[in-house]
């Protein structure tokens, strides 16, 4: 069920990035997009009644090893390490999307994309 | 940009050392506890962040330029991969390999210490530079634009 | 000499972040740099050929650790990147003194061949989407370099869908990860092969299919393609049209649906009507163009379709379980059709850089008669306008003819004919092009251009050479059995690549 919610975010995102005319509203609507999907991801690592996996001086037994008591309770720890990925990565495309948007506030004036027409055909 | 008043320029200029402090602690305790590079050097540029937003920007620049943090920025990718590249020279000659790994002897227990894990804090350290420099000169870049500057940086 | 995987990706990485310690004083330290860079991976990619192995990163063994898979398919697409970077980089050290930051420009573009050489080397699908990132961003800032009017709309419009695309990929990695628990290709492959597609999985896949068909830009993901080629640098748009869909879009699209999720009916039939909407709509829209570069760049969509099309036919034959001669026939028309658009349509956009360095417009109509004024870039732009419309007995024919047997040896007729009727649309736009830039009268402004000589002219003349030289490609037999086969046969076999790569564990 909580799938389900993402999914909608995801779309209420694309439909922002889709519809909207402001170009900085476009960009918050590609942002919704990455946080929905960020949000799916942390999600699919979930298990009811988990532990964070952070692995601490009571979970050491003797010999090197890991307790199995804390292995079958931890949070599954490789999709928030894909999300930590994935916002970085954001980041960075979010950077370039800022600059661009003023850079083209600076040449055209204006940020609606339907007087940013001179590429046709 | 100019600066703000005198209550948060004195606030902060405290402030900020101790976000600097914060920042270092999250990048080297980043095998331990939840953290590591990315969130660390994020509070770092922070640290700067607040330097540029109380004091003014041309203050931060005369703090730390634009061509530091562009030398700061590619040193600090340039020590990830020359952390990664020595994995070639020992024993089991890959990449990425963990050389610096210690085996958990019997009484002598390495895990779970601060220099424990190997090659991870090395890594660690160089990112959260690499990182703090980079997300300083984007915020310091952003603040440059003006509408009637020509050439600014091409980025 | 046996150069270890991850080489492809850290030498262009190392060298993007030292160039930028050059500063204004050392920019021709800085290009040379760059240069030898590239021409170094053009050496590596060579050295390569016809070997199949892994790498593990760190020693940690699938499926804990990433590991990067060098076959068939990713030494094609290797070769392919590396030459046409390397004739790229050539072009631009004469071409990009008309810039400032040409330093953040070599940075840039070493980030791009970074990129594209980790996807095709990935052997882990989150690996792939971070390089895929990589590259993607690269390009984004790359189109839209020279800060002018057009290119910043370009460079916006790109970048948005692009990130909706990018977006699309991740949601689609993440439905994968959670339906079979695992990120490394091999083991995914073994999942679906026992447990079956289910309806994440296939929605997965559709998304899949549409994240990576915008990167390739078929129709009617193609939007952003019309404005982004052109506006970009000559060198980048060479970059762009030539490996960058096809690294980034096609192989990835390949490696999904071939070798991960296996192809049934369904799938080859989207697979071909997407190719054959953009073979058909990219050479109709390209004939009414008066910009030379827009026309290159419509021109890029037909031909990528070529592409997708031999890759679907033969994932059509062999999902009905046909005649398997046949389908190995239409994929090796596909991957030739690969290589040799590359280099082609590279080469093509060159020489609008060329031409637009001397004469300073991009216009059909303000140009003509430079046929006496510049006779390099004129032979050159003849050779090339000649390999892509398909006259014997450059690279282009062949590798239409072959995707035209296969069809016909499949008795899809009317594919054959599409693709009989797309070659005759595209003859007549080069023509036309041809006949606007170089015949005719000079017009009074160009009456004194001149020649475009140097590192230029060197990139140019390599790149006609391999025009007509890649036809032997097919003809010569140990060519074909070295370089082509093995990446036919890693696309054929299909699932067989997860007990290949599990095997060598």
């Amino acid at each position: 069920m909580p799938y389900a919610l993402c999914f909608l975010l995801f779309v209420i995102g694309l439909y922002c990035a889709v519809v909207k005319k402001n170009m900085v509203k476009i960009v918050v609507g590609i942002l919704v997009m990455e946080y929905a999907v960020n949000l799916f991801l942390i999600m699919l690592g979930y298990r009811s009644e988990g532990v964070a996996p952070i692995v601490d001086k009571s979970y050491l037994t003797e010999g090197g090893g890991i307790a199995d008591a804390f292995l079958s309770h931890a949070v599954d720890p490789l999709p928030q390490a894909l999300v930590l990925t994935a916002i970085v990565i954001s980041l960075g495309s979010l950077a370039l999307m800022i600059s661009i948007c003023i850079r083209t506030y600076e040449k055209y004036g204006t940020f609606d994309i339907t007087e940013i027409r001179r590429l046709k055909g | 940009m100019n600066g703000m008043t005198i209550i948060v320029k004195t606030i902060s200029s405290w402030v900020k050392v101790l976000i600097f402090l914060f920042g270092i602690y999250i990048v080297l305790f980043g095998h331990l506890t939840p953290g590591g590079g990315f969130a660390g050097g994020v509070i770092l540029a922070s640290s700067y962040v607040l330097l540029m937003l109380a004091f003014g920007r041309k203050f931060a620049e005369k703090n730390l330029s634009l061509g530091t943090a562009s030398r700061f920025d590619c040193a600090g990718a340039l020590l990830f991969m020359a952390v990664a590249l020595f994995g070639l020279f020992y024993g089991a000659a890959s990449f990425f390999y963990n050389y610096l790994q210690q085996e958990v002897e019997a009484g002598h227990e390495t895990a779970l210490r601060l220099a424990s894990a190997g090659t991870i804090p090395l890594s660690n350290i160089a990112i959260g530079i690499k990182v703090g420099a980079s997300l300083f000169l984007v915020i310091l870049t952003l603040s440059m634009f003006r509408p009637e500057s020509s050439a600014g940086e091409k980025e | 000499m046996t150069v270890p995987l991850p080489v492809f990706v850290v030498l262009p990485l190392a060298a993007a972040f030292m160039l930028p310690l050059f500063g204004k004083k050392g920019k021709s330290a800085a290009t040379l740099l760059a240069n030898l860079v590239t021409i170094g991976l053009v050496v590596m990619a060579v050295s390569t050929i016809g070997q199949s192995r892994t790498y593990e990163i760190g020693r940690w063994s699938i499926p804990l650790g990433i590991n990067l898979v060098l076959d068939g398919l990713s030494c094609l697409l290797l070769l392919a990147v590396s030459v046409v970077s390397a004739a790229a980089m050539l072009f631009s050290t004469r071409y990009m003194e008309q810039y400032t930051a040409k330093s953040k420009y070599l940075c840039l573009f070493m980030l791009m061949v970074t990129g594209m050489n980790g996807v095709v080397l990935s052997g882990d699908i989150f690996n792939l989407f971070v390089f895929l990132e990589i590259a993607s961003i690269a390009s984004y800032a790359l189109v839209g370099f020279g800060c002018e009017h057009e290119e910043l709309e370009a460079s916006f419009k790109y970048m948005v869908l692009g990130s909706i695309a990018s977006m699309f990929v991740l949601f689609a990695v993440a439905l994968v990860y959670g339906n079979t628990g695992t990120l490394n290709m091999a083991y995914i492959s073994r999942t679906i092969g026992t447990n079956g597609m289910n309806l994440g999985l296939t929605f997965a896949m559709g998304l899949f299919i549409a994240g990576f068909g915008l990167k390739a830009a078929l129709v009617p993901f193609h939007a952003w393609l019309p404005d982004a080629h052109p506006s970009a640098p000559a060198p980048i748009s060479a970059m762009l049209s030539g490996v960058l869909i096809k690294a980034l879009g096609v192989y990835a699209l390949t490696r999904i649906l071939f070798n991960i999720f296996g192809i049934s009916v369904a799938v080859g039939w989207v697979i071909i009507t997407l190719a054959v909407l953009s073979m058909v709509c990219g050479a109709l829209l390209a004939l009414g163009q008066w910009d030379f570069k827009r026309l290159l760049a419509y021109s890029s969509i037909s031909q990528v379709g070529y592409v997708v099309l031999g890759l679907g036919l033969g994932a059509l034959i062999i999902a009905k379980g046909g005649n398997t001669a046949v389908a190995s026939l239409a994929i090796l028309g596909g991957l030739l059709h690969l290589l040799n658009h590359a280099v082609y349509k590279s080469l093509l956009f060159l020489n609008s850089g060329s031409i637009e360095m001397a004469t300073g417009t991009r216009q059909l109509k303000e140009m003509g008669g430079l046929a006496e004024k510049m006779p390099y870039t004129r032979a050159t732009c003849a050779i090339a306008s000649a390999s892509i419309a398909g006259v014997p007995p450059l690279s282009g024919f062949w590798s239409k003819l072959i995707i035209v047997i296969a069809a016909i040896q499949a008795e899809y007729y009317w594919i054959a004919a599409v693709v009989v009727g797309v070659s005759v649309c595209t003859l007549i736009m080069y023509l036309k092009a041809h006949r606007y830039v170089f015949l005719g009268e000079l017009p009074e402004n160009l009456k004194d251009v001149k020649e475009n000589k140097g590192s230029m002219l060197l990139a140019m003349s390599l790149l006609a050479v391999l025009c007509v030289v890649m036809g032997l490609l097919v003809l010569v037999k140990p060519l074909k059995t070295n370089v082509l086969e093995p990446a036919v046969k890693v696309v054929m076999d299909g699932p067989d690549y997860s007990a290949n790569i599990i095997a060598q564990k």
